[in-house]
């Protein structure tokens, strides 16, 4: 458990090194979990005989522990929004407009390419 | 009597523990209303927390910064579940692998549409070109958003607003709408979500389905990288 969330820490803190140093325009914490999916991929080329994929590794049990309550992290960043309502005032309606309409739109606009996508590059052998 | 019970909300307001406390059981409270609805879409828990605690800041005149120190426990833990979205990602990596095409291609349409409607809707009801620097990146993770806004001399703080809103609208409506168009792929279901409402259309995708959520994070994740890039050029086009 410990074992695992050090290297999940050490994948953010290499993430936000690199992001910060080089100017990147990506979150630290996304380019660690790029390097946490090697990690996964180069454990499982060493561990060569494994039954299944190692699904109660501890570091399975350890992110799939703190994602299976992503909601909660967002509270506190979420609070800070209350707070500063005021600056959404002036201009309430043209936003609160634009931001039911837009992402109403971007969600219709990738789901739809998403799908059409698929069933146009769908690979041989493929389930529907 | 008074003053005791004054001296005991002095040392209260003090320690992280009190907040950290009422950020758990606010949580806590809205996300087993969550499932005792089925998870319904109206039941969000991060919408029913944040309300909740928002008004017992303002009932006990707590500034934000005191409720903070408390809840950065909490808030700390993003950072290591994003890298954590890898766990998901590589188990179902080949069910991702095949769908490599799907998703580069709504990821540029979904990111272009997410950038010129927000920008476009918005000068419609005619607000100027600072709100609209700080509206264009509202589909993308609180962090990356408010670097792009402040890059381009916008205001964050209303980009971050802009942002937890969106992300409340996306996970509200994702169901439903797709209920309403009957699309049942949840790999293009938590994309859609990941993408127009980055971590907490993430959270809701990961809700309804684990391939969903999975879908959802790598959205969020291409989407930030791509609307960093396309900004400056969706406002230089549109916000003029």
């Amino acid at each position: 458990m410990v074992l695992a969330l050090t290297v999940i820490l050490i994948c953010q803190l290499v993430g936000e090194v690199v992001v910060r140093g080089t100017g990147l325009p990506m979150p630290g914490p996304v380019l660690g979990m790029v390097l946490l999916l090697a990690i996964l991929a180069l454990r499982d080329r060493f561990r060569a005989a494994v039954s299944a994929t190692g699904r109660d590794d501890p570091l399975e049990t350890a992110g799939k522990g703190l994602l299976a309550h992503l909601s909660l992290l967002f509270v506190p960043a979420g609070v800070g929004v209350i707070q500063r309502l005021d600056v959404f005032a002036t201009y309430g309606v043209a936003l609160a407009t634009s931001l039911v309409l837009s992402t109403i739109a971007a969600l219709l606009a990738s789901v739809l390419v998403f799908v059409l996508a698929a069933r146009a590059f769908r690979v041989p052998g493929e389930a529907p | 009597m008074k003053q005791e019970s004054f001296a005991l909300w002095v040392y209260l307001s003090r320690t992280p523990l009190l907040w950290l406390t009422v950020t758990l059981v606010a949580y806590l409270a809205a996300d087993r209303i969550s499932a005792a609805t089925n998870r319904h879409p109206l039941a969000n828990p991060v919408l029913h927390a944040i309300w909740f605690i928002g008004a017992v800041l303002v009932a006990t005149a707590t500034p934000y910064a005191t409720y903070f120190e408390g809840a950065q426990f909490v808030h700390f833990l993003l950072g290591p579940a994003i890298v954590a979205l890898a766990i998901p990602l590589y188990e179902h990596r080949a069910t991702v692998a095949r769908a490599a095409v799907p998703m580069l291609a709504a990821l540029l349409a979904g990111s272009i549409v997410a950038m010129a409607s927000a920008i476009l809707i918005a000068k419609a009801f005619g607000a100027p070109n600072a709100v609209l620097i700080a509206l264009a990146p509202k589909s993308v993770t609180a962090g990356v958003a408010m670097g792009i806004t402040e890059a381009l001399g916008g205001d964050p703080a209303l980009t971050a607003v802009l942002v937890i809103l969106t992300g409340i609208i996306g996970a509200i409506l994702v169901t439903p709408l797709m209920n309403l168009i009957r699309v049942r792929d949840f790999r293009a279901r938590g994309f859609a979500a990941g993408l127009a409402s980055h971590g907490i259309g993430t959270a809701r995708a990961f809700q309804v389905d684990e391939v969903a959520g999975t879908f959802a994070g790598i959205a969020m994740g291409l989407n930030a990288l791509l609307t960093a890039m396309l900004v400056p050029f969706a406002l230089a086009l549109l916000a003029r």
